[in-house]
Order: C-alpha cells, then structure tokens, then sequence
C-alpha cells in the first residue's frame, strides 16, 4: 500500500533506482602494454595516493574496449584499491568517457557560444544530414557518432570538431562537412583542416 | 609594447627547447635560484603579478599564504585546464612555448618549497599534451626538471595530468579534487588550499598565464613588471578575442590598452556592414557590455569598475544579428551540461534557467517568464559553493537587464525575433 496520496506503490515501478547500470561488457584485463603503462603512472603518484591515477586508468580502458565498462571498471577499482563504485562515481563524472559503445569515429562539434556565432548549429545540422543521424546518435554501421561538446577552447578557430577525443579540425564551414566526413572515412587527415601550431610551421 | 609571453609564437619550432634555450630559456629560473625563497616570493609581489585564470588575485600573496611551518610536502598545481568559453590564451602559451610554462611551475616550487608541480591540462588538449610532453622529457634529459636542477642542488619533478573534461575542474579546490581521482567538484573553503590543497597539504594553484610571467619577472625585474600598465595591473596580458569579429585570435598588450582597441585594431574590427550589439569581456562568466562601455582599459580594475569583469580575457564580440535570448539560451545550456551538482541551487537553477529560455527563444513563452528568470537567477548567485553559480546566473540576468524589449518581443510575436542566418532551424537532437 501506499503512504503517498497520489502515488501507487507498486514495486515494478518505485522501487527501482532510475539509475542507468553500467554495461558489463567482454570479460576485461589490461593487455600487458597497458598495465605496464598504468604502472609507469602510478610512480608519478605518493605511493598511498594511487587513487589520483583513475582518470588515466579509465582512458586506457576505454582505449582498449572503446568505451568505460562495468567490468573495466572493477578492473580498475581492483588494481587502485578502490570500491568498483568509487570508479564508476568518476567515470560518470566526466565527458570524455563513453559509457556505451560508440561509432568508429566518435564527431563532437564544440556547441558553446563562441563556435555557435561562427555557424557550429549549421555544421551539426549539415553533419547530421550527410550522415542519416541526430546528435546523440550512432549510425547503423557503426562508423560515426555524432555528439555536441561544450567548449573546446579554440574559439579563435571557431567552429571546432573533436574526433576520438584527440583529432581536432577547426575553421569547419557546412560546406566542408562532406570532406570532413570523407576524410574520415578514408582515415586520412587533411592538413587544410588541422591545428593552428602546425599552421605556424608551414 | 614589444610582446613578452609571444613574442616568438609566430616562429617554427618555438616549442622546441633548443629555440627556447637561444632566447634566454630557463634564465629567470637561474636567477629566480640564486635568490632565498622568501625573496622569490617578495619580488613576485613587488611586480604586482596577479593571477590570470579569473579572479585577478595576487600571486605573490597566494604563494605568502602556503603554510611553511609544516613538515608535510607542497605542491604547485598547474591549473591548465582553460575551459571558460571564450578563453584560449593557456592553448596557444602551450602549444607554442611550453617550456615557459614549465619554467614557472619550477620558480613556483622553489618559492613555496615544493618538489613536485602537477599540470592539470584539460583531456580534449590531447594534441597539446603530446608537445608538453615530448618538451618536458627532453628538458628531463638536459637537467632543466629533476634532480639537482642547474646544478644548485634544487630537486623538483613536472607531472602532467591529463583531465577528462569537466569545465568545473578549472576551479582551483575542484581541480585538487579530480587530481585525488574523485569527481571535479568544489570543497568548502576555508582551508583555502595554502592550508590543506592537495592531499591536503599546502598547495598553490596557478594559471598557466600566470606561470608563463614569472620568468620575464626574474630577468627584467619586478619593476620592469610592474611598469607595464596602469597601477595594480601590470605586466603583458593576453587577450582572447572570438566571435563576430574579422580576425579573431589571441592578442598581447598591456592593460592599457581599451576593449575598443582590442576589438578594432587587434582583432580587425567587425564583419562588413555589421555594428557591437554587445561584447562579454572576460569569458561567458562575466556580465555583458554595451557597445558604449568599450572606451575603458582593458584591466582587472576598470572593467570592474565599469560593472564586469576581466575575468580570463575571453572577449566574446557580438554584432547586431544575435539574437540575446539565444545567446543566453546557449550559455545556459553550456552551464547546465557543466554544473557539478553539488549545490542545489545551482544544479536545479541552471536547468530551469535553460528551459525558461528555451520557452521564450521558441517564442512560447509568457511575460512573467521574464521575471521569472530573474527570481531564478537572484536565486543561485551567492547561495552556492564556488563562482560557478554567479556564472552561471550571470547570462541570463545581464541579458534580460540590458535586452528586455527583445525578450518581450519574443513573447508578444510568439516567434524568435532576430533569426540569423549563420544559425541552424531547429537542431537534430536525439531525445534522451
């Protein structure tokens, strides 16, 4: 029975967290590479302050499944002497880390006021015309997602895109968008699109 | 002036610690360790240094509080984690000259008896952490970083540390906090960190830009510093200058200089045809100006005075086709997405503020939704935390203060009344 007037009590319903439960994923161990990696991290840390090393622990996680999972999670949580729950407090936190399998190439276009003046709304929409997806989404192949990010602090080369977390492209107009897509697609990098440093050195 | 901070950013391989050791690399540091650290710390306080990344708060007064009588270690944390929208000083500083960065952090450490500086450089500086880092081994290699530094005995280590993208880690107890591996999010002060910062030791947080001024300080002198622009304010500054102007970029001058200047000599003046509807001086966090407050300098003390704040530099330029309520609409959906969730008024305010706003852009909005706005806003500012919520409020209060026919007009026409070309009809969104 309910205590609530206007709610039913009804354990299908109420009793359950509204929580999303991390997906388990593949059964997860770090290739040997990555662990030693993670170790040469942890000697950057006092000894006792392992915990300041979970950031780069979930990137290598997500750099050999393409996403955070529950099991890498606990893998994590194991090796940095921490509760899987502490981890998974952290990776939910933060952006950069996916919480669900992503396309090949992950699209973030930078949103913020900055990049949105410069024409950022007609890129995304331009970008979800070209490639049958809404921002959010992933498309059926698997190839692209297509996000919106905030800020990348790059205004003065506004509009920005962030691939996979590393790969930016700057100066984008919707006309590029095809190219951009191509280039991606192809795995190349057009330099006509790439960082003002390298800019400098031509 | 003659630039100080970039004045060889415009030279290939000026990243490179062979170029920067022929233009007087690591020279400030020599002199910076010849000297006491209580004298380190008297001289950046001479020069009237203050602190680049927001609040404009002495350096020399910051390092002064970092407890000494301790037997605990203490830190420098680099803050590179420049996120405020607008601001893209700290980028260009480490993608073009790094070591400077990393010369400050060791004048830093030396000052405050620290033996290990951490960078905080935000995640989606990927590609500029590749440069910090492949710089930082080779300074390794060559006795700049470690041990027994220029042969003075003067032990520190450099780590970076690379964050995950969270705006709310560039607030100086958040960043120590996501530097302990737990979630971005502000503690309550005090302490302030001088007295329990990282791992709760005694700790200083500092800007890049601010780190990167410290090696000119040591070379040229405080007072050299200190003359460099009107009293209280001195030294180079570096100016972010975006949005709707012809040649947007970041700009060195001295706070002399006016945001007027700024925006028509240095960034190029705006697009053809097109006038200021407003300009936000010091990154989205600051309160609008009109276009005929641009005649002040472009200082900690006269844009506050002129009732904003220089805040990072971020100078965001608007020209007549921008519509405010989507401005505002846009900058509180970038402090929705970002706000930590810690206070209540904050997390609940900024959400509610971006629905208002989405109401009214879409032109389904009532009059009282403006007013509306304004109670949620007195709301959050002053009753959380850190800054973020003043921030946050700040968008949308300055815009109905400034632009309130707009947002009536709005709900009068039941439509956006000031559509632009450059934006898009109705955004793809998944829902979710």
């Amino acid at each position: 029975m309910s205590f609530h007037p206007l709610m039913a009590y009804d354990r299908a319903r109420f009793q359950k967290s509204e929580r999303k439960i991390a997906d388990e994923g593949p059964p997860f161990v770090f290739t040997p590479e990555r662990r030693a990696k993670l170790d040469d991290i942890l000697t950057k840390y006092p000894p006792d302050k392992k915990r300041s090393a979970v950031l780069a622990a979930l990137y290598l996680v997500q750099e050999q499944v393409g996403y955070v999972t529950a099991g890498g999670m606990r893998h994590v949580a194991g090796i940095l002497d921490l509760a899987p729950a502490e981890v998974e407090d952290v990776a939910t936190y933060y952006v950069m880390f996916f919480k669900e399998p992503v396309g090949k190439h992950v699209v973030q276009v930078c949103r913020t006021l900055s990049c949105a003046l410069m024409g950022a709304e007609r890129v995304t929409e331009t970008l979800s015309e070209k490639l049958g997806i809404k921002v959010g989404e992933t498309d059926a192949s698997g190839t692209f997602t297509l996000l919106e990010f905030e800020c990348l602090g790059a205004c003065d080369r506004a509009p920005v895109i962030m691939v996979n977390n590393a790969q930016w492209y700057e100066c984008v107009r919707p006309e590029d968008v095809g190219r951009l897509v191509d280039d991606l697609t192809a795995s190349k990098r057009d330099p006509a699109f790439s960082g003002c440093h390298l800019k400098v050195e031509a | 002036m003659e630039p100080v901070l970039t004045r060889y950013i415009r030279e290939p391989n000026s990243y490179t610690l062979a170029f920067f050791l022929k233009h007087e690399g690591y020279e400030g540091l020599r002199k910076a360790l010849a000297m006491a650290p209580t004298d380190v710390i008297e001289t950046v306080k001479t020069s009237g240094l203050r602190g680049r990344g927001g609040a404009g708060f002495p350096t020399g007064m910051k390092w002064q509080f970092v407890l000494t009588d301790t037997p605990l270690p203490k830190y420098i944390c680099c803050n590179a984690d420049e996120s405020e929208p607008g601001t893209f000083k700290d980028h260009l500083l480490m993608e073009r000259n790094p070591h400077l960065m990393f010369e400050g952090c060791l004048i830093g450490c030396w000052a405050i008896g620290a033996k290990v500086a951490y960078i905080y450089i935000r995640g989606e500086f990927f590609h500029v952490q590749e440069i910090l880092e492949a710089e930082l081994a080779k300074a390794y290699a060559q006795g700049y970083v470690g041990k027994n530094i220029l042969g003075t005995g003067f032990d520190c280590d450099i780590v970076i540390h690379r964050g995950a993208g969270a705006y709310e880690a560039g607030e100086e107890t958040a960043l120590i906090e996501s530097l302990e591996g737990k979630r971005a999010q502000p503690r309550i002060k005090p302490p302030f960190p001088a007295v329990a910062g990282l791992y709760n030791c005694p700790s200083a947080v500092n800007n890049v830009e601010t780190l990167c001024n410290l090696p000119s300080i040591f070379i040229n002198g405080p007072q050299w510093f200190a003359g460099l622009g009107p009293e209280k304010n001195g030294g180079p500054k570096l100016f972010c200058v975006s949005g709707h102007v012809k040649k947007p970029g970041v700009f060195e001058a001295t706070m002399h200089t006016t945001l007027r200047e700024l925006i028509f000599e240095h960034a190029g003046g705006m697009r053809d045809g097109r006038h200021i509807k407003a300009v936000i001086p010091g990154g989205s966090s600051v309160p609008m100006l009109l276009p005929h407050e641009l005649d002040i300098p472009a200082s900690f003390d006269a844009v506050a005075k002129a009732g904003s704040m220089l805040g990072s530099a971020g100078i965001i330029v608007m020209d007549d086709t921008t519509c405010m309520v989507w401005a505002a609409r846009n900058l509180l959906h970038f402090y929705k997405h970002e706000s930590c969730g810690k206070c209540t008024p904050c997390r609940e305010g900024c959400d509610w503020l971006y629905k208002v706003l989405t109401r009214i852009e879409a032109g389904e909005g009532e009059l009282r939704d403006i007013d509306l706005l304004v109670s949620v806003g007195n709301n959050i500012v002053g009753k959380t935390l850190c800054a973020f919520g003043d921030a946050a409020a700040t968008p949308a209060l300055t815009t109905v203060k400034h632009f309130r026919p707009e947002f009536e007009a709005h709900v009068s026409e039941g439509r956006c009344t000031v559509p632009a070309d450059w934006r898009a009809t109705g955004m793809p969104v998944a829902a979710h």
